[in-house]
């Protein structure tokens, strides 16, 4: 059950990340959620307007909002343009 | 698309910081709420390169950093139980209590885990019948409607065995009690980006009411901490106090309402006594009475444990921004993260922690050359 310590270390940080499949689990909406080439499983509960496809705000595990497509990739174009994307998800997930 | 051409050019920041530097006429202190905006800050160096006198100060937005000495020390002490397995976020296990930190009772047999998200602990109790499992539930209103959540989980299923020493924090009562310090120097704040994408920014209007400081809600990437200072000094210049929100790619005016929901459902506010700072009124959340069986305080007797916090380092004045964590005697030398005499010390997302990862390397960097 342990995760990488950097991915626990950061309660603040919540980071986009793209659902690529849902289903219930125990009554909760469960999805998988792509964050770069690592995906995790994430509640969906807390925003029931995501479908597959859409981008969400994860943070501890759960999704506290759901993010326009085109906001999500600026993010990631403009940290890309800068060459800041690959050590932002180095450090959030290494070792993974 | 301007925010798009802005984020793919990779001089968007420098020309923020020359038009900061065209809109600055006078000092300004500034604060970032949040403990992942201060890593930002210093990773990218931020505080560097902005115009002579904007200063940041750093706030108290990191909660392994203001989690009170008697709730480490009550962790602690659970964790000390052999019939108790304790299970919270990484770095709360090396934070310093009273005698120990939860890394040695893990160390001297503890069963002490670690998880990403406060579902695994849930899991861990379903799958383990046999251990009292006691999730150690810190965290702002960020995190609150998570731990929320598998509380209310657990009271569904009917789960005996699980249990949480719930010990959260709320920002605007923080913000209202370092505004009315007589200290106080902070003219600015960059709100916090993920407890407002919870929360909104309606509760913020009431204390630019009470105080008028302008507050925007800012994100967690370098260019958005850097519109939002952009913003912050627009306000002040033009003497407005008003909020504003930069990270609107997920913050909205009332927030998350389902989390709210469930957060409201599970918690109540109480006084929160913070590590390094002292008492704030109704600056915490606890369980409600309703939910009283899944609480580890009242489960394993420790309602009474109480602890003096020693005057150990700065970091009750670097919680308020009113020192450097490099204002410390001790920093980098006694106290670094191997061996942290405080809190903040701790977390990457402490000051003195991102001062120590990045500062360091920066002065070290500029010597060389």
């Amino acid at each position: 059950m342990n995760l990488p310590k950097s991915v626990a270390r950061n309660m603040c940080l919540a980071i986009p990340g793209k659902i690529v499949s849902s289903e219930m689990h125990s009554g909760i909406r469960v999805g998988r959620v792509q964050f770069g080439g690592i995906e995790r499983d994430t509640c969906l509960d807390f925003v029931p307007e995501a479908s597959i496809g859409d981008y969400v705000i994860v943070h501890v595990g759960f999704a506290i909002s759901c993010v326009d497509r085109e906001e999500a990739e600026r993010s990631y174009e403009a940290l890309e343009a800068m060459g800041l994307l690959k050590g932002e998800l180095e450090s959030e997930f290494e070792n993974s | 698309m301007k925010y798009l051409d802005e984020y793919r050019n990779e001089t968007i920041a420098r020309r923020i910081v020359d038009e900061l530097g065209r809109r600055t006429t006078r000092p300004w202190v500034l604060m970032e709420i949040c403990g992942g905006q201060t890593h930002t800050l210093m990773r990218y160096g931020i505080d560097e390169i902005l115009p002579r006198g904007i200063e940041l100060v750093h706030g108290p937005g990191c909660p392994v950093c203001v989690t009170s000495l008697e709730t480490i020390d009550k962790a602690i002490q659970i964790a000390s139980r052999s019939d108790v397995t304790l299970i919270s976020y990484g770095d709360m296990l090396r934070v310093p209590g009273s005698h120990s930190d939860l890394l040695h009772v893990k160390a001297q047999g503890g069963d002490v885990r670690i998880v990403y998200s406060p579902t695994e602990a849930l899991k861990f109790a379903r799958a383990n019948p046999d251990r009292k499992v006691v999730f150690f539930a810190v965290g702002f209103e960020t995190t609150a409607p998570a731990n929320a959540m598998v509380v209310w989980q657990a009271k569904r299923e009917g789960l005996t065995n699980f249990s949480t020493l719930a010990s959260h924090v709320l920002v605007p009562p923080a913000m209202r009690a370092l505004l009315a310090a007589p200290r106080n120097r902070v003219q600015g704040f960059i709100g916090p980006g993920h407890v407002c994408t919870v929360m909104g920014y309606r509760e913020y209007e009431r204390l630019i009411a009470e105080f008028r400081v302008p507050i925007v809600v800012g994100g967690f990437e370098p260019l958005d901490l850097l519109e939002a200072i952009l913003m912050l000094v627009t306000q002040l210049e033009e003497g407005r106090a008003v909020i504003e929100n930069q990270y609107v790619r997920s913050v909205t005016y009332n927030g998350n309402l389902l989390a709210q929901k469930v957060m409201a459902e599970v918690f109540e506010v109480c006084d929160r006594k913070w590590r390094g700072i002292g008492g704030i009124p109704d600056s915490g959340l606890r369980l409600r009475p309703e939910y009283s069986e899944f609480d580890a305080d009242r489960i394993f007797g420790t309602e009474g444990v109480t602890a003096d916090e020693p005057a150990e380092c700065i970091s009750a004045e670097v919680l308020q921004g009113l020192k450097k964590p490099t204002d410390c005697s001790a920093f980098g030398t006694r106290c670094t993260p191997e061996n942290p005499l405080g809190a903040p010390m701790v977390s990457s997302e402490g000051a003195c922690a991102a001062y120590h990862q990045y500062r360091r390397l920066a002065i070290a960097g500029r010597a060389n050359h």
